[in-house]
């Protein structure tokens, strides 16, 4: 077995008494002082979150761009500096090997540019295996694995940008949604990206490890009197949840297809060509069997990850023959929570296409008890325009 | 009446139990449980008359984390439930031991309070030692 590893901040976690679990690999805080009171801190003020389990790969080399291109299912050619896009890595059935944020940056050094992946924690290895066979056919193209020698930091929330300027100052004014900038943070070399997993405005940020400390103290300075809280990885999933966002092994693996998932917007075909894509030609033209949907549940029992969704019609029409459940299923939950911000219990799900109708009903089989829910539209939550 | 938690027995699942003289056990989860819990959102009761048994599942009470079940300290059946707890499960982050009551059971084998910690025991198992 792997040993357990830590980030540049486990020791300051376990300083404030966080409620620590191994999270791929890594010993992350799930929740400090718990998972409500810090949701609703970061979509009323600002969350401050260590997400440097993330994994961070840099490729450089003339042709990065073209092994990108050739591996991601959106256009990487077109990518100027300072750009950031949201992609998928694909199987050459179009099954979905992970989702991550590709970013095209500027060399330090000023030769030009590099290109850094941001990949889930847990499926950093897989991916990096994935890449070696394809990075052999790109001699000139480095991929180097900097997860361990970086940190990674994410500030989200309306007061995020606001607790930033004094520190990072120019280098965040007019940094679009989107956009990253390699960037200076007290001498020290910092990658700062408007982007997130929380369905708030705010910042992911990238130092060495050593800075890290630093830069998550100074950050909880600068936002003490607006009210900045630490948030663990458990408000960091109902956060996604609301905001509508897929997690890896929840809502994508490698048998879901890209449209099925909603994701066909990550998705470029047009004169491309690309691990996958031939298949994904004839997956965007052919309806999938199940499609994602949201539910609001009623009640305070929150459906989870694996409760069958089940078709009220068919389970009317059953009578009493309860064991039969099988038979009056439409679909499956992929994730599911209390909503702090709704207050009620929501989930996403995989349900049969022609049963998927938005404002539809369905019973949820929840640990053996039936309990209604709607089927409805996501996100959950949208943040007021700012 | 007010339950003083260091003269109930607990499991060692987290939950108490105080016994009356006529032989009713009352019984809670402890201040500890609802500290680790944290953020409690629904509470499965059991229903009057049905008979529960020591070490067994009596029903469940939901974080936003996750789902934990409720064991049941003793055996016996269940003549009183709490029933308006799950509308305020604040509650049991203020009194736990008065005001949060779950259940109020009666006993079928009095000497099963026997293999119950007291007080001490249960704080020793609480801070891991």
């Amino acid at each position: 077995m792997a040993t357990i590893s830590s980030t540049p901040l486990t020791q300051w976690h376990r300083s404030q008494n966080a409620r620590m679990a191994d999270f791929a690999g890594y010993d992350m805080p799930i929740q400090y002082s718990g998972i409500v009171f810090e949701h609703i801190a970061t979509r009323t003020a600002a969350g401050l979150f260590d997400i440097s389990h993330m994994g961070r790969l840099r490729f450089e080399g003339p042709r990065a761009d073209q092994l990108l291109d050739h591996v991601l299912t959106r256009r990487v050619l077109d990518m100027k500096n300072g750009q950031v896009r949201y992609s998928l890595i694909c199987n050459e059935e179009g099954g979905v090997l992970d989702d991550v944020l590709v970013s095209c940056l500027e060399s330090p050094s000023g030769r030009g540019e590099y290109f850094l992946l941001v990949v889930n924690a847990s499926n950093r290895d897989k991916i990096v295996r994935w890449l070696q066979p394809h990075l052999a056919d790109f001699p000139d193209v480095t991929m180097t694995d900097v997860t361990d020698q970086t940190a990674m930091i994410a500030i989200q929330g309306p007061k995020a940008m606001e607790i930033c300027k004094p520190l990072f100052q120019s280098s965040i004014e007019n940094l679009g949604y989107y956009k990253s900038r390699v960037t200076q943070q007290m001498g020290k070399p910092t990658i700062i990206s408007r982007t997130g997993y929380t369905g708030e405005d705010g910042l992911e940020l990238i130092v060495k490890a050593e800075d890290a400390m630093r830069v998550w103290e100074n950050i909880l300075l600068s936002g003490r009197d607006l009210g900045v809280t630490p948030v663990g990885l458990g408000a960091r999933d109902t956060l996604r949840l609301e905001a509508g966002m897929p997690l890896y092994g929840h809502e994508l693996d490698e048998t879901v297809n890209p449209y099925q998932a909603d994701l066909g917007f990550a998705v470029s075909l047009k004169e491309r060509s690309f691990i996958g894509s031939e298949a994904m030609t004839s997956l965007q033209s052919t309806p999938s069997k199940q499609k994602r949907v949201g539910l609001l549940i009623e009640g305070m029992r929150a459906a989870r990850q694996g409760a069958a969704v089940l078709d009220p019609d068919l389970l009317a029409s059953d009578s009493a023959d309860s064991t039969n459940a099988g038979s009056t299923s439409i679909g499956l939950v992929t994730s599911g929570s209390h909503s702090p911000t709704l207050n009620r219990p929501i989930a996403m799900a995989y349900i049969d296409r022609f049963k998927s109708a938005i404002g539809s009903k369905v019973v949820i089989d929840v640990r053996g008890a039936k309990v209604q829910a709607e089927i409805c539209s996501y996100p959950f939550y949208t943040r007021k325009s700012t | 009446m007010t339950i003083d938690p260091k003269a109930l027995r607990y499991a060692a699942t987290h939950e108490w139990v105080s016994v009356d003289s006529s032989g009713v056990g009352t019984v809670g989860i402890s201040a500890f449980a609802v500290e680790e819990l944290t953020d409690l959102v629904f509470m499965a009761l059991p229903k009057v008359g049905v008979a529960v048994v020591a070490g067994e599942e009596f029903g469940e009470v939901e974080s936003v984390k996750a789902v934990s079940p409720l064991y049941s300290p003793i055996s016996g059946e269940v003549i009183e439930v709490h029933t308006s707890l799950p509308d305020q499960l604040e509650i049991l982050g203020s009194d736990p031991y008065t005001q949060g009551w779950i259940m109020k059971v009666k006993l079928s084998s009095p000497s099963e309070l026997d293999s119950l910690m007291d007080f001490d025991a249960y704080q020793k198992q609480c801070s891991g030692s």
